[in-house]
């Protein structure tokens, strides 16, 4: 029987994590994943798991040294936030080119400057390109369930890749919510004994790490770790159904609300999606044809199937909860029409900057964009897709 | 037992011929003298920092390292190899490995004065059962000979030029062994390639089978940064510990201990014309009576630090 509860996100993470009983976890403090690594240093204080907490110096240092263990041959955990994730970037890429199962809590914070604690999406949107995966859980449930899917994917065969568990920061991260535990036991099974085919401490073959690989060979890497990418899609696929006969609870590459017959749609991701079903629920009470698309992985991108299910809609809106300074719009709204134009679609598209710093989204502000996509179905064009929701105009 | 070279030597390589670092580079010698003082049954994890001993070691699809190695980053090699370590100390507990295994950073002066300082910092402070070897060659030369924080004051470097106005680096060395000395830690010393290796491989062997973190800085000559021939390398090491310029030395649990004191001190004018980074100082008295006084400074600190004053 699943254990019913009330956690904040960040201690369902941790309880997912003291499940999973990682063999490394190495972290450094920043709000709001700080209570990740607090939580858990007090499950190791307290001898509920057999892990080695390294509390590192900085974040650089903390994905340095998950890259030393995982390499050693550990089941390797650890958690950060915004600059935190910033200042691990380099070694993102390298933990990623180790093809190094890994599973980072990410609690997504707006990246400095100015300093700002709250909830955006800027910090793990500039890691999109550092070859992790990369999984967005919408509430505290799924923030756990995540987490517990990632070390599958993560250590799965064709994968071997690092994953991104991100959710956002405050509004799941500390907000206490009603939750579904899965029992200790049944999660262990799920994630099974970490059985690393190459790594240092074994003593049958030495192995070495972190090449120099000149022109002759480090486009193969690239190659191979691509690969490792496109492989992923299939296998999240495969572990959700999985996952499903121990929790009954169903996921995929995304979830498309009430897109059956929609003839608007928006397109988003995070916290900010429980909004948008309210505005959706009030809206199709009065008749209107709209639906929403929650994008839960959005490394690997899956292409394919968020064009085919935006296929029927007359338009559609992009909500990026980060800017992308490449005057043209948000990434989420660059990959989405993207995924659009190569499948042969052509809805009319619209992207809107919303949340940033933590500025709150409203069901009005929601309810804005949904009468948007009206007038642009009214004029059959989009004059200028580049938008900001909730911003203060000069 | 008593120290014996060849005793040592017969031990097979731990890293082998046909790399490709320089004829007349310190680096190997050091490193494959740190490795000689691992026992032959015990098992390493070695770690580099990006640099020339990392470059010209592993350039794939080729290794000449026989232990598990791991090279990340420049600036982290102490948090790359305290993580491979937590591994280890984790899977052990878990009965999950049975071999004992010994954990081994090596960085140069650039990786660890500078960029790793931090890295190195942490690894030591939080205790992680390993030894982490600075190989200082005094400037970054894997890059093309840029002045680091270790490069000796007035030294000529790609980035402290030696120009019609400004002689040289500016500042003096950073004394490094003193910092990791603040640390705490229970093994720090001060080395370098002389004679029949045996100050360089009793100290490896101290800070290896010492409990706890360990740090060894080893002076490592680059015949292409200091601009002196190839077979002149051991010359150049005993010119650095002969004139003071770089003292040998152990400090076991905070007591300074001096390892080496030169029968006749020679001068750091020695010192200066073995080597073209010290050309265009070489024939200005104002400079050399600077620098040696500075020699004799540091050395009669050590001295004193050390209760042989």
């Amino acid at each position: 029987m699943a254990i019913r509860d009330k956690l904040s996100g960040n201690e369902a993470v941790a309880v997912a994590m003291r499940q999973i009983n990682p063999d490394v976890v190495a972290a450094f403090p920043i709000t709001p994943s700080t209570e990740i690594p607090q939580y858990f240093s007090a499950f190791v204080a307290n001898g509920q798991v057999d892990t080695e907490f390294v509390p590192v110096e900085s974040e650089h240092s903390a994905m340095s040294a998950c890259i030393g263990a995982g390499t050693a041959g550990a089941r390797t955990m650890t958690a950060t936030s915004a600059n935190g994730l910033a200042l691990m970037w380099e070694m993102l890429y390298i933990a990623a080119s180790c093809k190094l199962p890994m599973v980072l809590s990410v609690v997504n914070r707006a990246l400095s400057g100015p300093i700002n604690i709250h909830n955006d999406h800027s910090d793990s949107m500039g890691a999109r390109d550092s070859g992790w995966i990369q999984l967005y859980g919408e509430n505290n449930q799924e923030a756990y369930d995540n987490a517990i899917m990632a070390v599958r994917i993560a250590e799965h065969a064709d994968v071997q890749l690092p994953v991104m568990n991100c959710y956002d920061g405050f509004i799941t991260s500390h907000a206490v919510e009603n939750i579904e535990l899965i029992e200790d036991d049944k999660v262990k099974a799920f994630v099974g004994q970490y059985k690393p085919s190459t790594y240092m401490l074994n003593s049958d073959e030495q192995i070495a790490v972190g090449p120099l690989a000149v022109p002759t060979h480090y486009f193969e890497h690239k190659r191979q770790q691509a690969e490792s990418m496109r492989n992923s899609k299939e296998v999240i696929v495969e572990v959700a159904k999985a996952f499903k006969e121990i929790s009954g609870r169903e996921y995929g590459l995304f979830e498309a609300y009430k897109m059956e017959d929609a003839e608007r749609a928006i397109v988003l991701i995070g916290s900010s999606v429980g909004t948008a079903k309210f505005v959706v629920d009030a809206l199709r009470e009065k008749g209107e044809k709209v639906g929403l698309i929650k994008v839960r992985v959005f490394r690997p991108f899956p292409a394919e199937e968020l064009a085919q299910s935006l296929k029927g809609v007359k338009t559609v809106a992009i909500l990026d909860k980060c800017d992308g300074f490449n005057a043209k719009g948000g990434p989420l709204f660059s990959e989405t029409t993207s995924a659009l134009f190569v499948n042969g679609y052509t809805p009319l598209a619209v992207n809107y900057i919303y949340g940033l710093g933590g500025r709150d989204v409203k069901t009005t502000d929601i309810e804005k964009v949904y009468s948007d996509l009206s007038e642009i179905v009214t004029a059959n064009k989009v004059e200028d897709p580049y938008r900001y929701l909730g911003v203060v105009e000069a | 037992m008593a120290y014996n070279l060849k005793a040592t030597t017969d031990k097979p390589e731990r890293l082998t011929g046909g790399h490709r670092l320089c004829a007349g580079c310190g680096a190997p010698v050091v490193v494959r003298t740190v490795l000689r003082a691992l026992k032959e049954e015990d098992r390493a994890v070695i770690g580099a920092a990006t640099g020339c001993l990392e470059v010209s070691t592993f350039l794939y699809p080729y290794t000449a390292w026989q232990d598990s190695f791991i090279h990340s980053a420049f600036e982290n090699v102490g948090a790359t190899v305290s993580g491979a370590e937590a591994a280890y100390t984790s899977l052990k507990r878990q009965g999950k490995i049975n071999d004992n295994y010994k954990f081994i950073a090596f960085g140069g002066d650039g990786g660890t004065y500078d960029i790793g300082l931090q890295s190195l910092s942490g690894a030591m402070e939080r205790g992680h059962d390993m030894v982490y070897v600075c190989y200082d060659n005094g400037a970054y030369m894997n890059t093309g000979i840029q002045r680091s924080s270790a490069t000796p004051k007035y030294a000529d470097t790609t980035t402290s030029p030696a120009g019609s106005v400004i002689p040289g680096k500016q500042q003096y060395r950073k004394d490094l062994t003193k910092i990791l000395v603040g640390h705490g830690i229970p093994y720090v010393a001060q080395s370098a390639p002389i004679g029949n290796f045996k100050d360089l491989y009793q100290k490896s062997e101290k800070a290896i089978y010492t409990p706890g973190p360990a740090f060894l800085n080893v002076l490592a000559p680059c015949p292409r940064g200091w601009r002196y021939e190839s077979p002149k390398l051991m010359e150049i090491c005993n010119i650095a510990v002969d004139t003071c310029f770089w003292p040998m030395y152990e400090v076991i649990e905070g007591e300074y201990k001096l390892s080496y004191k030169p029968k006749k001190k020679r001068p750091i004018s020695d010192w200066l014309e073995s080597q073209g980074r010290f050309k265009h100082v070489v024939k200005k008295p104002e400079i050399v009576e600077e620098l040696q006084k500075e020699i004799d400074t540091r050395w009669e600190k050590l001295l004193k630090l050390c209760g042989e004053a």
